[in-house]
């Protein structure tokens, strides 16, 4: 029998492996943030690099393709002094049939220290957890609609950078919920960072069932949920959600939740306004926003870097 | 051969007897009870003492393949089964006679466990065109089924319920409306939503289970319906008995007592088909169990290659090996629900063998010597090791299950001893 405890922390609690943001205590997601607090500075630099991991092999294994996601924890690797081997299995073995945990075996026997994992289905990067050695440590970087937890970090930072505190905002999250692994990522961070009010917006089709446990307001009204908040993260939708009858069309759904400079209107006047990306230009955001003063989509992909510097630097011990 | 189980705890709910009695068989059948025929002399003798003697259990869904049917028939005796019904879903699919002409030989070449097959209602389990229903009844069918396949157009389905209805047919169906749950993985509720699994909403089955009840009241059909997983479907099968339509439904021993929370880190073990559900149907189906409305337990037993659950939740095949854990998880239930040892084994015995028509699960005089005898107190330890069955997966591996089988006898030979 597979154990139940969290399996990403070690005998004295501390982070052995970044599966999902679920789970993980408060002191946990500030020390990550606190740690990559001290990166940003790094990345603003002349001379870029640290060597707190050098002599570590990092193997990036991306069972579903994403460049970006890739490249920015390709980077924060390098910037650490890793030794860094980025891996499209999309494209290799695994359509040759071969098992994912064929694949890790593989990777283990030329002594990774570390996976950074992506994979369309939700858990994969448990069961690669589970079957790992002892010293290895595994990082998802997405896995099916679960988690994306690096992702619900950059965020968080990135809100805490502009707000300070998280104790008095009111977040609204909004659009696909239901196949959204940033959605649930952000509600884990945000409810466990102490944020009193948390909505999700979004039509009941794109909601999951009984999402509300998590610890959200649910609203169906774009204008309703949106009035009074500190921060609006819109998700991404993706074009395949008009087949089936999810949604009627891409036009509709802007109509409705489509963020536009009136709608932005009914939050705050120093709301900030954040997207995971890549963004769909006139779906889910209006350019006008997108592009306007409370946008803090690049300082996010910016940040990006440093917490996953600082989730290496914390798996691989080399931080106090 | 002659066979007397001495002192044993006799529980044979059947008839009504809870007694310490010896039980003698001879020529296959159940010779005497209580004092033994004249010149009785045994071949073998089991000393019961301690221990208790019942029929041999009754399991209505047991998934057999053709390369692996002698382990998965000596995995059924190790755990006490003598009767299997099996679903048409075997390799290839049962829908001509010669095909179960072939398996039942097969099997019974095993000495093990009956075998009772369901025929295929349609070819290839395809939904579409009726498979030769009359002359695979005759072969030996005992119900048709299409095991987990739908059939998803209505107009096919009435059509089956009429033309089963015409000779006595007993349709199998288990409750799934396709739609509702395709590509689902993990009952659609917070569990499902928070490790972004796709759902499988209660409705695929509530739904699926309104259409067979629908369109079956014309018909008359004698309807089975397998494995119900949700308190809502209790509720509507309750109702249809009471108007008295010709319905019987099972429930599989692990929607008894594991639930969606127990899938804990995306463990795919815990993948089944129905998948578990929440807390309130778990309680609902006992519920169910205990008034009656649910007619009996089966382990839906499916042994997978260990592959087959090596991957995420998923994509892993849906499933449990449970036929040799049956007897100790329905020990293990009439503990936590508080049910008469008598009445928990009848829901895998008498009961069982009521529902499915078959000639099994009583030891009166004179029918056929399928006997389980068992120490109740004992406990095991569920390792891969320990299963005889060539599937491992099994959500209850590394469990401590009370019920250990010392012998298992079918028709009045010996299936199964425990070493001493």
């Amino acid at each position: 029998m597979l154990s139940k405890k969290n399996i990403q922390l070690n005998e004295n609690g501390e982070l052995h492996h970044l599966l999902a943001i679920e789970g993980l205590p408060k002191r946990i997601l500030e020390r990550i943030l606190d740690t990559a607090e001290s990166f940003v500075g790094i990345n603003e630099r002349e001379m870029k690099v640290v060597p707190l991991l050098r002599g570590k092999s990092i193997f990036n294994v991306f069972f579903e393709n994403s460049t970006r996601t890739r490249t920015t924890f390709e980077i924060a690797a390098k910037r650490l002094s890793a030794d860094v081997v980025s891996l499209d299995v999309a494209r290799s073995s695994t359509s040759k049939g071969e098992s994912i945990l064929d694949t890790i075996a593989n990777l283990s026997a030329m002594h990774a220290d570390m996976f950074v994992v992506r994979h369309s289905a939700s858990g994969a990067p448990y069961l690669i957890a589970q079957n790992v050695a002892p010293h290895v440590h595994v990082v998802n970087a997405g896995d099916g609609r679960h988690e994306h937890p690096t992702q619900g970090l950059l965020d968080v930072f990135t809100i805490r950078k502009y707000k300070k505190q998280f104790n008095h905002l009111t977040v609204a999250i909004v659009g696909d919920i239901l196949h959204s692994r940033v959605a649930r990522s952000q509600i884990h961070a945000l409810t466990t960072l102490g944020v009193p009010e948390l909505r999700v917006i979004g039509p009941q089709t794109l909601l999951p069932a009984e999402i509300e446990r998590l610890g959200v307001r649910v609203f169906t009204s774009m204008e309703e949920g949106l009035r009074g908040v500190d921060v609006v993260t819109m998700l991404r939708l993706q074009n395949e959600r008009m087949n089936g009858a999810l949604l009627p069309s891409a036009s509709e759904y802007f109509s409705r939740y489509g963020l536009t400079p009136q709608k932005l209107a009914l939050a705050k006047p120093d709301a900030i306004v954040l997207h995971p990306g890549p963004m769909n230009r006139g779906v889910e955001i209006d350019s006008a926003v997108a592009d306007g003063a409370q946008s803090v989509i690049l300082p996010q992909v910016t940040y990006g870097i440093a917490i996953r510097m600082a989730v290496m630097a914390i798996l691989a011990g080399a931080t106090r | 051969m002659k066979i007397a189980i001495r002192n044993g705890r006799l529980i044979d709910p059947a008839n009504h007897v809870d007694q310490v009695a010896d039980v003698f068989i001879a020529a296959g059948k159940i010779a005497a009870i209580g004092s033994a025929p004249s010149d009785w002399h045994s071949n073998k003798e089991i000393n019961a003492q301690g221990l208790i003697v019942a029929p041999g259990l009754v399991d209505l869904s047991v998934h057999v393949k053709r390369g692996t049917l002698a382990t998965e028939l000596a995995a059924a005796a190790a755990g006490g089964v003598t009767s299997i019904v099996c679903p048409p879903d075997t390799d290839p699919v049962l829908d001509e006679p010669g095909l179960v002409d072939m398996l039942r030989m097969r099997a019974n070449a095993q000495h093990g466990a009956h075998l009772y097959p369901l025929g295929a209602l349609t070819k290839a389990l395809g939904g579409e065109q009726l498979a030769e229903l009359s002359k695979l009844a005759q072969a030996g069918c005992i119900g048709f089924s299409q095991a987990d396949a739908a059939i998803a157009d209505t107009q096919v389905l009435w059509r089956a319920m009429q033309y089963a209805a015409t000779f006595g047919f007993t349709l199998w169906l288990r409750p799934e409306d396709p739609y509702l749950s395709r590509e689902g993985a993990a009952h659609d509720g917070e569990v499902s939503s928070r490790l972004g699994l796709n759902g499988i909403p209660s409705s695929s089955e509530t739904v699926e289970i309104s259409r067979i009840i629908e369109i079956s009241r014309g018909t008359n059909v004698k309807c089975h319906l397998s494995k119900i997983s949700t308190a809502r479907g209790v509720e509507m099968i309750r109702a249809a008995k009471r108007e008295g339509l010709p319905i019987t439904a099972d429930v599989s021993i692990h929607h008894l007592h594991l639930t969606d929370i127990d899938i804990g880190h995306f463990n795919p073990n815990f993948r089944l088909s129905p998948p578990l559900r929440s807390l309130r149907d778990r309680d609902g189906l006992i519920a169910g169990l205990k008034d009656g409305t649910l007619d009996c337990v089966v382990s839906d037993h499916t042994p997978r290659p260990r592959e087959a659950k090596q991957v995420p939740f998923g994509e892993a095949a849906p499933g449990a090996t449970a036929v040799e854990l049956l007897l100790s998880l329905v020990l293990r239930l009439a503990e936590s629900a508080k049910l008469d040892l008598p009445d928990a084994l009848a829901m895998i015995g008498a009961r069982a063998a009521k529902t499915a028509g078959i000639a099994a699960g009583t030891l009166s005089v004179g029918v056929a010597a399928d006997v389980c005898v068992f120490d109740a107190g004992a406990y095991r330890h569920i390792t891969e090791a320990s299963l005889k069955s060539a599937g491992k997966n099994t959500p209850f591996m590394g469990y401590e299950l009370p019920g250990v089988v010392r012998a298992t006898i079918a028709a009045g030979h010996i299936a199964y001893e425990q070493a001493s």
